[in-house]
């Protein structure tokens, strides 16, 4: 079986096993409902933060709140789609101490998709859906004028950067095979990533764009493609192609994730934990 | 089965050397090299039924890891089905099947039947033998009545029933079973016995498992291997490792009354408690005659006799290790 | 005295029983810190288009910011303190067995999270506040007086905080599922507390509302005494006053509960 059969033998088990937690929670019905309202609301949280910054100020880092919410819809949705695809990856570390990872391994399917639809829930589509909303009014309100260009630059904007935020997952699921109780380091990553890209560059100091932008390059999920949409200048003066860039830079980081977790899975079938 | 049939399980100076840190003071740390399995061969022909016992720690589970493809071996030559399960993990997912007692594969909240569906679709297992499978496994492990029940809702010995069907339903060639019985009661393991050996006989499923109940590998395994610090330190008939390992059974007995220690060779009494007396007597002794022999000298109102169990065997046998004892059956 | 050395043990066992996470403190720092600098720069560049927003000025508000990751384990702002274990033994019928002991059950599990809280504050609040008063400029008092009000504060703060989560555990008696109180516990702790905005900062009518729940005695009351920006001894009152009412609450749905156990016969 070549990769391309491998990758296509992982989206069918993904399937197969999201599909079983899914009919899962769907034995508690009430609490689904619930729990996605809940979702809602607590991934709304930050919005409402920068709603209440701007009930005192008419522009944050020189940045509009229409200008900033096209900012957020774009890093809540693609990281709520990411979150919905792989978001239970933090499981891995515990799934290790109580032995039940090597569960999955002696099963004919790749494991890297078994840990990713490892407790899949609907419930988040919560997130994925007022970033959505946020994005949507964001788009309408924006000041610019809608090239075909730039309107496709959204969808291009979104599937990037969920994989990256996706690789961003894979990558901290590997990193929990060497430090099993260090889930919550990949959330300084991947909640941290999704909450700094709420924000606009200027606000951050320059070595810190710089670090999101050539070490993490997080900042090709939204920032420098909304720049282009948005007509500003570019963070770090970065060439004007910077802004299609997007898909080539989640293609490496894909990759990149992927070979950390190839490595990950070796060395726990060599050290056993 | 043929003479020149390749066996199903060969292992060939198999080692596996884990690299264990271990805390020695607030930030210090020793690397310390610890080897779980060391040189470990044998082979396992098909149809086999084996009970690969030892203490806690001793390799065990290193082991099964290994001939599953989980864990990579250090050293050595480990084929399965003529499989590398290392280099092969997920061919050789479809040729075996792995039972973990104390860890159920089945989906919790689900009806049984479901995680069936699921291994059905996973492991492409064509419709006609899934069918086939699934009506013998819930006939003979007498699943019926779950099959429609949340995995949550059955007791622990349905649950590792289901369990045991959910491994069979691709028909491996080999079934690891790690603890089948474990936490049990009397008859919900007579069930799974009875259907292991059914399966065996009839389907010539190769079985290896590792178990501290003594009466598991006594009923199902006419061989056994028992491994410790990593090193086979047996292999053969069960007769054979009472025999090694000397092992005694124990006859408890009630008196009417305090009394001197009973005297009734080759038992000795072990421990007194009252009018209740412990006595040691070697396995294969008779303990028909001992209790006769004592009922005629001395006031008997109640008796049991406890059979010896892993730990015990393995405990004396190296108590008395011999190197040419396991030579001898190793051969 | 007999009693107090029990709760005392209990309080110990608390602390120890999080000691033993070690990787995942460390962990825990690493995350708070990142989220620390982020809220930093975003702090900064709403007090530099609006200077003197809550009455803080720049240093006051890089403080609030350090402040809050310091408390956000120590005083469970999103859940997970003794809750958790609370709600699963009411939820197994343990519960019943606890209610047997010689102990009183609220102050028990008060005991228990008050160590962990102090766990949480040394081996995993310290670290990101340190980290913030090196690399940023802070406004921090230079006087014990100051320090020790402080020391006050965060302990009404951490009663005031399991007095919110008692109450939320104790719906498990009523409620089957526990992810919807779970998540309630969560939204309000998160938003109520001032961890998205300094209280101070909210505008017009919410602000009033949200400065005086309970919530507000959590991180915003600890911060104005830290940074002396209130009277002290009104923090302490607002903390008790809240802190008394939650367990008196608490008191209350607990007694019902019990009732519940008795009359369904545990």
């Amino acid at each position: 079986m070549g990769e391309r059969g491998t990758v296509l033998e992982g989206l069918r088990a993904f399937r197969l096993i999201a599909g079983m937690w899914v009919r899962s929670s769907m034995t508690y019905r009430t609490s689904f409902v619930v729990t996605m309202a809940g979702n809602l609301l607590m991934t709304a949280m930050d919005f409402v933060g920068i709603l209440l910054m701007f009930a005192q100020v008419d522009s944050l880092g020189g940045w509009s709140l229409p200008e900033i919410a096209f900012l957020y819809g774009l890093s809540v949705t693609s990281f709520g789609a990411a979150d919905l695809l792989l978001g239970s990856m933090d499981v891995l570390g515990s799934r290790i101490r109580d032995g039940s990872f090597d569960i999955l391994l002696l099963r004919p399917v790749p494991v890297l998709a078994q840990i990713g639809a490892d407790h899949f829930a609907l419930r988040r589509l919560g997130r994925i859906t007022q970033g959505a909303l946020v994005l949507g009014w964001a788009m309408w309100s924006v000041d610019v004028d809608w090239s075909v260009g730039k309107l496709l630059l959204v969808p291009l904007m979104l599937v990037s950067g969920a994989a990256i935020f996706s690789a961003l997952f894979v990558a901290g699921a590997a990193f929990q095979i060497f430090a099993q109780d260090a889930a919550e380091v990949q959330n300084a990553f991947t909640y941290g990533g999704t909450t700094l890209l709420q924000y606009p560059p200027t606000v951050f100091g320059k070595d810190f764009v710089r670090g999101v932008t050539f070490v993490l390059p997080l900042a090709f999920v939204n920032w420098v493609p909304a720049c282009y949409v948005l007509g500003r200048a570019y963070p770090l003066d970065l060439p004007g192609w910077a802004a299609f860039a997007p898909p080539l830079v989640a293609l490496v980081c894909c990759a990149a994730a992927g070979l950390v977790w190839r490595a990950g899975l070796g060395s726990y079938r060599s050290t056993g934990s | 089965m043929s003479v020149t049939e390749r066996p199903l399980i060969e292992l060939d100076g198999v080692e596996k050397v884990f690299d264990v840190r271990r805390k020695t003071g607030f930030l210090k740390r020793e690397r310390r090299q610890v080897r779980a399995v060391d040189s470990l061969s044998f082979t396992v022909a098909r149809g086999e039924m084996v009970g690969y016992i030892g203490p806690n720690g001793a390799g065990k589970s290193t082991t099964i890891k290994m001939l599953t493809g989980i864990l990579t071996p250090s050293a050595g030559r480990l084929r399965v089905a003529g499989i590398d399960p290392s280099r092969e993990r997920t061919r050789l997912a479809h040729r075996i099947g792995v039972v973990f007692g104390q860890r159920t594969t089945l989906w919790w909240d689900l009806p049984l039947i479901d995680s069936y569906r699921l291994m059905h679709r996973m492991y492409r297992i064509p419709d006609a033998r899934y069918r086939e499978n699934l009506d013998r496994c819930v006939e003979l492990l007498e699943l019926g009545d779950l099959l429609a029940a949340p995995v949550r809702q059955l007791s622990l010995g349905q649950r590792m029933r289901g369990d045991i069907a959910a491994a069979l339903l691709h028909d491996p060639e080999v079934l690891y079973l790690d603890e089948p019985t474990i936490g049990l009661d009397v008859i919900s393991k007579a069930k799974v016995r009875g259907f292991l050996k059914e399966l065996n006989a009839e389907l010539g499923t190769t079985v290896l498992l590792t178990t501290h109940d003594l009466q598991d590998i006594e009923q199902l395994c006419s061989r056994v291997m028992v491994i410790d610090h990593g090193r086979l330190m047996y292999d053969g008939a069960l007769a054979g490792l009472h025999e090694v390992g000397e092992s005694e059974r124990i006859l408890v007995v009630d008196l009417e009354r305090e009394l001197p220690p009973v005297e009734a060779p080759p038992a000795r009494v072990v421990k007194v408690e009252g009018p209740r007396q412990w006595l040691a007597f070697p396995a294969g002794e008779s303990a028909a005659a001992l209790v006769a022999r004592i009922a005629a000298e001395y006031p008997l109102v109640d008796l049991s006799v406890r059979e010896p169990d892993i730990e015990d065997v393995i405990a004396r046998m190296y108590a008395g290790a011999v190197p040419g004892r396991t030579e001898k059956a190793v051969s | 005295m007999g009693s107090g050395r029990l709760y005392t043990a209990v309080a110990a066992g608390g602390f120890r029983r999080y000691a033993t996470y070690r990787v995942a403190t460390a962990a825990g720092v690493f995350t708070n810190t990142a989220f620390g600098i982020i809220l930093v720069y975003t702090y900064l560049a709403l007090w530099d288009e609006k200077p003197h927003l809550g009455g803080y000025d720049q240093a006051q508000a890089v403080t609030y910011v350090w402040l809050g990751q310091c408390l956000y384990a120590t005083l469970a702002i999103q859940g997970g303190g003794f809750e958790k274990d609370l709600m699963a033994r009411i939820r197994t019928g343990e519960i019943a067995v606890d209610l047997y002991r010689p102990a009183d059950l609220q102050l028990w599990w008060l005991a228990s999270d008050v160590g962990r809280s102090l766990f949480q504050l040394l081996g995993r609040g310290v670290i990101p506040f340190v980290f913030g008063a090196v690399f940023f400029p802070m406004a921090l008092p230079r006087d014990v007086t100051t320090w020790a009000a402080f020391a006050l504060a965060l302990l009404l703060a951490m009663v005031v905080s399991f007095g919110i989560r008692y109450l939320a555990a104790l719906s498990a008696f009523w409620l089957m599922d526990g992810m919807g109180v779970t998540q309630a516990v969560m939204i309000t702790g998160v938003f109520f507390s001032g961890i998205v905005l300094p209280l101070n900062a909210f505008p017009g009518a919410l602000g009033e509302v949200v400065r005086v729940l309970p919530w507000a005695g959590q991180v915003q009351m600890p911060a104005d005494v830290l940074m002396g920006e209130t009277d002290p001894l009104g923090a302490f009152a607002f903390q008790a006053v809240w802190a008394v009412a939650l367990l008196a609450a608490g008191r209350l749905l607990q007694s019902a509960a019990t009732r519940r156990v008795v009359v369904q016969g545990g």
